[in-house]
């Protein structure tokens, strides 16, 4: 009786790895925003050996036109502008994710302990949560900033401590969920300890939703740092996107007609944020079933003819 | 001879797969439904009885296809798609669906989510709809005073009342009942049964119930279609089933339902499990599991008419049979 | 034979929250009476199934046993230990030898765990098994004791590849390899189709058999009158009905006991009642009714009934039922 059990499993069901493989092979949007970010990740890991003049080499005229040596223009030192953007690509995108890392390390842990302890550890942790959430953050960011004097490293944390309330909260409600599942109330039944419990079964299910809202944080954190350099608070000593910017502006580069000193770094800006958006939203379409609503589609089903198809009967 | 009420012909339904490919949930079902009858649509999870009656209301997610006739008094209904169904829906076939009692809108009372589906379709509205809303409570077993309830504020059975009575708004002559007793505990199972039959006797409904439970079919319906993978296995009078099953599903399927008057009897259990649908099935979709299988079960066998209103799709009525 | 498990006057209560009106206003504090002292035991090789319709009590009853839950009176005594005021560190090497079945096999597995992982958890959290090929070696044997043979074809499975019914067995595995000595079951064929059902519970049969006892909480009368040894009929949290499953089953003396058995429905069609059906639903375990907590519902109710609780006691068929008629 025993050996026929063997017989046929069930259909798939479709893991969570694969809806996301499948989710980018799929979904056009998500393959063009990891593609966006993938060239310019590689541009600014690769700067120093593929930027095509030196970071601080002047090799032309103030504001130098745009020229087949030059795609775009020079800035008001005569450095050459697609080697500026490489570089302030790489700064961004570090400030980017280590501002990211910061505020996910806060927002996971501080989501993990609400949702999984629940009772009074959850009351105080998400009115501690609200209170961030409400602060706006530039003009704490600029407060901060000023005070503790421009720095990368400052920057970084500036950002990490304000952008973790979304993450929290989220995380927050999927461990909730995750709580509640059968298999955890049978691990706790066990005699399994909460960090096992946490490690083993929670966090690899809020995972994939930790890393979709880490690249969605990854596009704020860029655009705040910009903002943030834009108004001289960044690193002085640090090129980045926002610095570019903030550089030619302070020069004139408006009054003189020097746009490429201007557009392109902003539209960079712009280009790292979409292609974060494209992604992360994707990912989060694919693993939250809820923001699913293709059963409200106005389509309906389709008629097919037999056709054909009378050996079926 | 008159037409009958609903009749299904050859019917299929295919899903489109996420990643590719087609699940071939109903293969070729068929069957008929004659004025005030009680049909069972019996069989396991996948088995596709409840997309069956999903197509019958054409009500089948985007991601479907359809093919085959529906027949409502001898007029194909599915041929048209949504614009030839759209007049009958509610109107003639009514459903309630599985979980139907879990899907009321919590924030509006019970007697508005009624009035709201008389006056779409055009049944009643105003004072007159009022009216007839409470009638239909009342028809269900529910005072008409608790109109003013919210879902919360009723109990399961109650709930499940209340979604049968919206169902019935419109005078449907088909009232399909998706697992309509489910989730419910053994004594309300038994009140809304009471119920079904009373509604039966009453309006002169014919009723298409949907379940995996055997013995709820064998004690509120006439006929009964057993379906396995996809398809018609067997189906004749509940009784002709019970006693008589041409089709070893069936026979399995009843042994392996406990019964309270045979408590010594052995239970079995169906070895294996249904096969997959995603793919084409070589030969008796049974064979497998079947503890009769012989060699020629190796070709599909067609559903042959037994007489007394009865047909099996198995090779064993061909043979002499025990 | 002496007793595993000796539940005593066992009382669970979950208190209702007031809100902020009810505590301005100083409400009396409200609390849902899950389970209002009930006693039963359970002995080494027996089933004892719980019965009752939802709310009546069976599930928290067993979630106090597994200690899931903490009773706010009675006692609990298993191999002659009170469990009821134990604190986790002394609970852990018991909870080995208590395992639970759930009823949902598609939630209780973790899906990312493949069969071998889901199996071998239980040795993990317990750091038993000893070494990597040991411990392998009692899963596969959990495997084998609940029929899924050979190991091999199911070791690296992932519960998605699995039916409903093999995914039972692996919980049940999961919870074998303790080497439990109580295993408590709850509605552990419910979610089954019903051609598997009868599998899963041979199995549990042949587990009982072979020495374990179980604790099997269940709606389905047909399930309980075929497979268990004794039944203990709950409603609104008292037992009102405890025997030998058959005795139950043929001769019910409770009215409760009577009216549910009589609506079970029969498979076959020839067989057609209509059974005593009751009215109403079973009130809300907050505001309990006074005397016989059944009287509101009960087709032989009398005056005292409203007044005097009956116990249980000894009928006339030979077993335990709690009506002020016997």
């Amino acid at each position: 009786m025993s050996s026929v059990l063997i017989e046929a499993p069930t259909a798939p069901v479709l893991t969570r790895r694969g809806a996301v493989l499948r989710m980018l092979r799929r979904n056009p949007p998500a393959l063009i925003g990891s593609t966006i970010l993938l060239v310019i990740a590689f541009c600014a890991v690769f700067a120093p050996l593929i930027a095509p003049y030196g970071l601080h080499t002047q090799v032309g005229p103030v504001f130098g036109r745009p020229s087949w040596k030059h795609p775009l223009g020079l800035d008001d030192g005569g450095i050459d502008m697609v080697t500026l953007l490489m570089w302030g690509a790489r700064v961004s995108l570090i400030v980017g994710f280590a501002a990211t890392f910061v505020s996910m390390a806060i927002g996971g842990t501080v989501g993990v302990l609400a949702g999984y302890f629940g009772g009074k550890v959850d009351t105080i942790l998400m009115r501690i949560t609200d209170y961030f959430l409400v602060i706006p953050d530039v003009p704490l960011m600029i407060v901060v900033a000023a005070i503790w004097g421009p720095s990368l490293f400052h920057i970084v944390i500036v950002i990490g401590i304000l952008l973790w309330t979304g993450t929290a909260r989220v995380i927050r409600a999927q461990v909730k969920s995750v709580r509640e599942r059968v298999y955890v109330k049978r691990a706790r039944a066990l005699g399994a300890g909460h960090l096992r419990i946490v490690v083993r079964h929670v966090l690899p299910q809020v995972a994939p939703l930790l890393i979709a809202n880490t690249v969605l944080t990854v596009a704020v954190a860029i655009f705040d740092e910009t903002a943030l350099s834009f108004l001289g608070l960044g690193d002085p000593s640090r090129t980045s996107l926002g610095k570019v910017i903030e550089n030619a502006f302070e020069r004139a580069a408006i009054s003189s007609g020097a746009w490429w000193a201007i557009v392109p770094p902003g539209a960079l800006v712009a280009l790292i944020i979409l292609g974060c958006s494209l992604v992360g939203g994707s990912m989060e379409d694919a693993l939250n079933p809820r923001l699913r609503v293709a059963h409200l589609s106005a389509r309906t089903f389709r008629l097919r003819p037999l056709v054909g198809r009378e050996n079926a009967l | 001879m008159s037409v009958p009420l609903l009749q299904v012909e050859d019917l299929h339904v295919w899903f489109d797969l996420q990643g590719g490919g087609e699940l071939h949930a109903v293969q070729g079902v068929g069957f008929t439904l004659e004025r005030g009858e009680r049909l069972g649509l019996v069989g396991e999870s996948g088995c596709g009885k409840t997309t069956t009656a999903l197509a019958i209301m054409g009500l089948l997610p985007p991601s479907a296809s359809a093919a085959g006739r529906v027949l409502l008094e001898g007029v194909d209904v599915l041929a048209g798609g949504e614009s030839t169904i759209r007049p009958h829906r509610w109107v003639d076939v009514a459903i309630v669906f599985q979980g139907a009692m879990n899907a009321l809108n919590p924030v509006r009372t019970v007697g508005s989510q009624i009035i709201e589906a008389l006056e779409l379709h055009g049944v009643a509205r105003g004072a007159a709809a009022r009216r007839r809303t409470g009638e239909l409570l009342e028809s269900v077993g529910i005072p008409a005073a608790r109109a003013g309830r919210f879902p919360h504020e009723l109990s399961g059975g109650m709930r499940q009342r209340a979604a049968i009575a919206m169902a019935l708004a419109c005078n449907p002559k088909v009232l399909i009942a998706d697992e309509p007793t489910t989730a419910l505990d053994v004594m309300v199972q038994a009140q809304i049964l009471e119920l079904l039959d009373a509604l039966c006797r009453e309006f002169g409904l014919a009723l298409v119930l949907v379940t995996h439970d055997l013995p709820v079919v064998a004690q509120l319906c006439d006929r009964s279609v057993v379906m396995y993978a996809g398809r018609v296995a067997e189906q004749g009078p509940v009784d002709a089933l019970y006693h008589d099953p041409r089709h070893p599903y069936t026979r399995l399927l009843f042994a392996a339902t406990p019964d309270l008057d045979d408590l010594d009897g052995r239970v079995v259990s169906i070895p294996g499990a249904p096969p997959r649908l995603d793919r084409p099935i070589d030969g008796c979709p049974f064979r497998p599991r079947c503890d009769r299988a012989f060699d020629r079960c190796a070709a599909e066998p067609m559903l042959r008419s037994l007489g007394d209103g009865r047909t099996a799709a198995c090779h064993l009525t061909e043979v002499a049979v025990t | 034979m002496s007793s595993l498990l000796e539940v005593e006057d066992l009382v669970v209560r979950y208190p209702i929250p007031r809100g902020i009106v009810g505590t301005v206003k100083r409400a009396p504090s409200q609390s849902v009476h899950a389970v209002d002292g009930i006693s039963f035991d359970l002995a080494a090789g027996e089933m004892v199934a719980l019965v009752g319709e939802s709310g009546c009590g069976k599930t928290s009853t067993a979630q106090a046993v597994m200690r899931l839950v903490d009773p706010e009176g009675g006692a609990i005594r298993f191999e002659g230990r009170d469990l009821t005021g134990l604190g986790v560190r002394a609970l852990r090497p018991l909870r080995r030898r208590i395992q639970m079945v759930y009823q949902d096999p598609y939630e209780s597995l973790d899906p990312r765990f493949r069969v071998r992982r889901a199996v071998e958890e239980p040795l993990a959290i317990h750091r038993l098994g000893g070494s990597g090929a040991e411990r392998e070696e009692r899963v596969r044997e959990a495997l084998e004791r609940v029929e899924l043979t050979p190991p091999e074809l199911f070791l690296d499975r992932y519960p998605h590849e699995l039916s409903g019914g093999q995914r039972q067995r692996v919980a049940i595995a999961a919870a074998l390899v303790l080497e439990p000595v109580l295993l408590v079951a709850d509605e552990p064929v419910s979610m089954l189709d019903v051609s598997v059902r009868a599998g899963v519970l041979s199995l549990l049969d042949s587990l009982k058999q072979s020495g374990l006892a179980i604790l099997m909480i269940t709606h389905d009368l047909s399930t309980a009158g075929r497979f268990a040894d004794r039944i203990a009929v709950m409603y609104l949290g008292r037992i009102v009905e405890e025997g030998p499953a058959a005795a139950v089953v043929r001769s019910p003396q409770h009215p409760y006991t009577r009216a549910l058995l009589s609506v079970v429905p029969r498979r076959d069609p020839r067989d057609r009642h209509t059974g005593q059906v009751l009215r109403g639903e079973t009130p809300d375990a907050v505001r309990i009714p006074s005397g016989c907590r059944f009287h509101p519902r009960c087709p032989l109710a009398f005056d005292a009934c409203r007044v005097e609780e009956p116990a249980l006691a000894p009928s006339p068929a030979g077993h335990d039922a709690a009506c002020l008629l016997i």
